[in-house]
């Protein structure tokens, strides 16, 4: 039998984890090569409120995209993210509006808790109706902005009608860093963790990675994944909240095909669509990415039609580059036959 | 050594899969420091019992003890909080996690704050490893691992439970000798310290260098418990089958044909170089070697799932286009893969649609499949192969581990190739099943067929084969006639030094 030295394992090891690096390298080369061009042929894409746009924009994206990374690696998607933010930020104007003096921490439960309601009914209908998620949540998608459409009944709840309080919040920053910023970077950071270091997040990769051997292993795959839809839910829920500080202006259709973005920022970042591997940081750089080509091109004057085909590009890209890391790191893999005696 | 009262008892337990009755009334007990070998046909019901110690599958009717008290396993987990650790038939890895963490799951070790403490996982790892003798590196994902090497990872996470109960559904079924040997001195090692063991295995010699009872199933029903010093392997090959045996190995002389096939400098980097050989028709010439000498590999590279990165490989005469198996297949050759539960089953489509599936263009007029002549050839291959189904049109998820073999085995078997290819023809095959595959493929070889053979059981390399090629390390050391080939001398190619057999 072949014997393999374990020093040339550890060698051979970081050149395939620079393999499945260059997915996070990749977003960030391909940001920086955008934000030069850009910058150079127009400077005002670094001003100071061009910058502040796109953080503020990433923000709730990325809010976003960390939930739908958490449903996307137990082999699920959650598609009614876009309509439970719409609902979430109605409900927190509407409360805003009738009780000014609520302070914002009480919004951001709200929402949060909103939100947690919808997933939770996204998760419970997943493991109980044995209904596939895409389904499934392109079901409640319907439902509720549907009923997001009959409360509101055409109404829209204005900036002024809000408290000032709130709105200061979502202006307001911390270290010249806006909260809205913050407070995504908070829902990454403990997400990520949760993820890599607590054996509930290992379980969630578990499952995604196959659902079979997960039931065998003793993991409770059905709690745990009406509990990845109650995250994504709770996420999006507070995602509106944000939404609701950020634009002032609310009425039922906030949000609507926010879904799709999310998905994008997901893949594009690297969460395999098949489950089991993937970061809460690819996913949260892949919303970066995506801002900030929305940004880029309004600043360069580029049709905003545009956008879409680019983003489609991406995704395509994504895939593409998944299948060929993939082919590469199965061919090392094999030849890394690993059996001494 | 073994208690004196049973760990678990097993009582009147019955499971029905619909109409099929895979177990009825079945009793036994396990005692501490014992080792229980549970024997059967393929389709018996032993993986179907299994699961029900482990949880996954709830008796109909019967129920367990643990220890005298009545127990509820309704699902996994319950089965592991009872001490009850098991090795499944089918390798249950999580592809993207790392090795370490498929052992760890649900147990990994934790430090500050409850996290995982990833150094104390990989340690564990190494040194679960460490004590079955193999390398393999913690720290890798589990997809791409050999099939040996997915059963080792699945010892080294049953070990690492510090199981009471240890149940092993053929887990030696991909390994070969050393690691085997390495595996029950282990297993005897959790014995000593008084786990109960229940082992099941269709190779004898491994149940009785191990166990120390055996239970016999036939058809989902207990036949008997016996210590195994009462029972000769014929008696027990009797009470599985229900009838004498026919004799294993039935080879027939054949006088070689023109070469089928050529292969000359066959190189892929690292794991193989150098390989030269022919195969004519009417010949079976077995490729020997240990897990990990590169046998596999080489066929596999041969027939295209694989790629090369020299040497030539001629068909017939022909040279194959590298890295196609869609040209290998035109030009008559046939695959039974190593791994064949991921490369020759489709688990959700019928039996019938997956032992035709190859054909599917021969079989279909004007480009339709017609149900009738798909269904004929599927059902005479599969009563060859006495596969046990309830209907052609069930899935062939719901077969037992060895009935599954015999679908590919049939699959491939019903090509009438020009060259076949077999890696490990009988793995997981009970001992009726494993006469008549010999028989078959001895069939086919007068034939004409030229059958090229991988495997890891001597008595069959040494009974079947014309010629025996021998592997190590990726080279070709040694070429035997039939006459010159004896298990002293294959194991001394195989491993480069003297060896008592
Ligand atoms: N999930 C299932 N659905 C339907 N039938 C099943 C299922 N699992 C097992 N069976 C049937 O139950 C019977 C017993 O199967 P089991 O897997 O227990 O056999 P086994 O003794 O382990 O055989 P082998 O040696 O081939 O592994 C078989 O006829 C099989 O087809
Ligand atoms: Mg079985």
């Amino acid at each position: 039998m072949t014997a393999v030295g374990l020093p040339g394992v550890t060698a051979r090891r970081s050149s395939l984890d620079l393999v499945l690096r260059a997915r996070e390298l990749g977003i960030v080369l391909a940001l920086a090569l955008l934000v030069a061009v850009t910058a150079i042929s127009n400077p005002r894409f670094l001003s100071a409120q061009s910058i502040r746009d796109i953080l503020l924009g990433t923000a709730i994206l990325a809010v976003l995209a960390v939930g739908q990374a958490v449903v996307v690696i137990t082999r699920n998607i959650d598609l009614s993210v876009g309509s439970v933010l719409g609902l979430s930020a109605f409900t927190v104007g509407t409360l805003l509006r009738d009780n000014p003096g609520l302070p914002v921490v009480v919004a951001l439960l709200v929402g949060a808790g909103v939100g947690g309601v919808c997933g939770a009914l996204n998760g419970v209908l997943v493991r109980y109706g044995n209904v596939p998620a895409l389904v499934v949540t392109l079901g409640t998608l319907y439902v509720v902005r549907g009923i997001t459409y009959f409360w509101a009944g055409g109404q829209q709840i204005n900036a002024d009608e809000l408290p000032a309080g709130f709105l200061d919040f979502g202006n307001a920053t911390l270290l010249s860093v806006p909260y809205l910023v913050l407070i995504a970077l908070l829902v990454l950071v403990v997400t990520g963790l949760v993820l890599r270091n607590y054996r509930a997040g290992r379980e969630l990769y578990a499952m995604g990675s196959s659902p079979q051997a997960a039931k065998l292993a003793g993991i409770a795959v059905g709690r745990r994944t009406v509990v990845a839809f109650l995250v994504s839910g709770a996420l999006a829920g507070l995602a509106g909240v944000l939404f609701a500080a950020r634009f002032g202006t609310i009425d039922a259709a906030a949000g609507t095909g926010y879904e799709l973005n999310v998905v994008a920022a997901v893949v594009v970042g690297g969460v395999a669509v098949f489950g089991g591997s993937g970061s809460v940081w690819g996913a949260a750089l892949g919303a970066l990415l995506l801002t900030t080509i929305g940004s880029a091109l309004a600043v360069l004057e580029i049709n905003q039609f545009w956008q879409q085909a680019i983003v489609g590009g991406l995704i395509l890209l994504a895939i593409g580059a998944d299948r060929l890391v993939a082919a590469r790191v199965a061919a090392s893999l094999k030849k890394r036959g690993s059996h001494v005696s | 050594m073994a208690t004196d009262t049973p760990v678990l008892r097993m009582r009147d337990v019955s499971k029905s899969f619909g109409a099929v009755a895979a177990v009825q009334n079945v009793s036994f007990d396990l005692y501490g420091g014992e080792a229980h070998a549970l024997v059967g046909e393929n389709g018996a019901g032993k993986s179907t019992l299994v699961k029900m110690l482990a949880g996954v599958h709830r008796p109909d009717s019967g129920s367990i003890e643990l220890d005298g008290t009545p127990i509820e396993l309704a699902t996994p987990a319950d089965a592991k909080a009872a001490g009850i650790a098991v090795i499944y038939q089918e390798p249950t890895l999580f592809p993207d996690l790392s090795v370490a963490e498929n052992i760890a799951m649900g147990r990994q070790p934790l430090g500050r704050f409850k996290t995982i403490d990833r150094a104390a996982m990989h340690a564990q790892a190494e040194q679960l490893f460490a004590r079955l003798g193999v390398s393999i590196a913690p720290n890798r994902p589990a997809r791409g691992l050999s099939i040996a090497d997915q059963q080792l990872v699945e010892i080294a996470k049953a070990l690492s439970a510090d199981a009471r109960v240890v149940v092993m559904d053929e887990p030696t079924a991909a390994l070969t000798g050393v690691e085997v040997e390495r595996l029950f001195a282990v297993a005897r090692s959790l014995r000593d310290d008084g786990a109960a063991l229940v082992f099941i295995s269709h190779r004898f010699e491994e149940i009785t260098a191990l166990c120390e009872k055996v239970t016999i199933l036939r058809d989902g029903k207990h036949v008997s418990t016996d210590p195994l010093a009462d029972l000769s392997v014929d008696e027990m090959v009797r009470r599985m089958v229900g009838r004498d045996l026919d004799a294993l190995f039935p080879k027939q002389d054949v006088t070689p044909g023109a070469v089928v096939l050529s292969v000359r400098g066959l190189r892929r980097d690292p794991v193989f170089a150098d390989i030269d050989f022919e195969v004519r028709a009417g010949e079976i010439v077995a490729l020997a070697g240990l897990v990990g000498s590169g046998r596999s590999e080489v066929v596999q590279s041969i027939f295209g799932v694989d790629p090369r990165d020299g040497g030539t490989v001629e068909v017939g005469g022909r040279k194959l286009k590298p890295g196609s198996p869609r040209a290998a297949m035109a030009a008559g050759v046939a695959l039974v893969p190593e791994d064949r539960r991921q490369q020759g089953l489709l688990m959700e489509l019928s039996i019938e649609r997956n032992v035709t599936l190859p054909r599917s263009r021969a079989l279909s007029q004007l480009g339709f499949l017609t149900g009738s002549s798909e269904r004929r050839s599927a059902k005479e291959w599969t009563t060859r192969l006495k596969t046990k189904y309830g209907r052609l049109s069930d899935e062939v998820g719901t077969l037992s581990g060895g009935n599954q073999q015999k679908v590919v085995l049939a699959k491939w078997l019903s090509m009438a190739p020009k060259l076949l290819i077999v890696d490990e023809p009988t793995r997981g095959i009970d001992v009726g099943t494993k006469a008549e595959v010999h028989r078959l493929m001895s069939n086919l070889a007068a034939e004409g067929v030229a059958v090229l053979m991988v495997s890891s059981e001597l008595p069959e390399v040494l009974g079947m084969a014309d010629r025996v090629l021998v592997m190590r390390e990726g080279r070709l050391v040694a070429t035997l006639d039939r006459s010159e080939a004896t298990e002293q001398s294959v194991m001394f190619a195989a491993t480069g030094q003297e060896v008592t057999v």
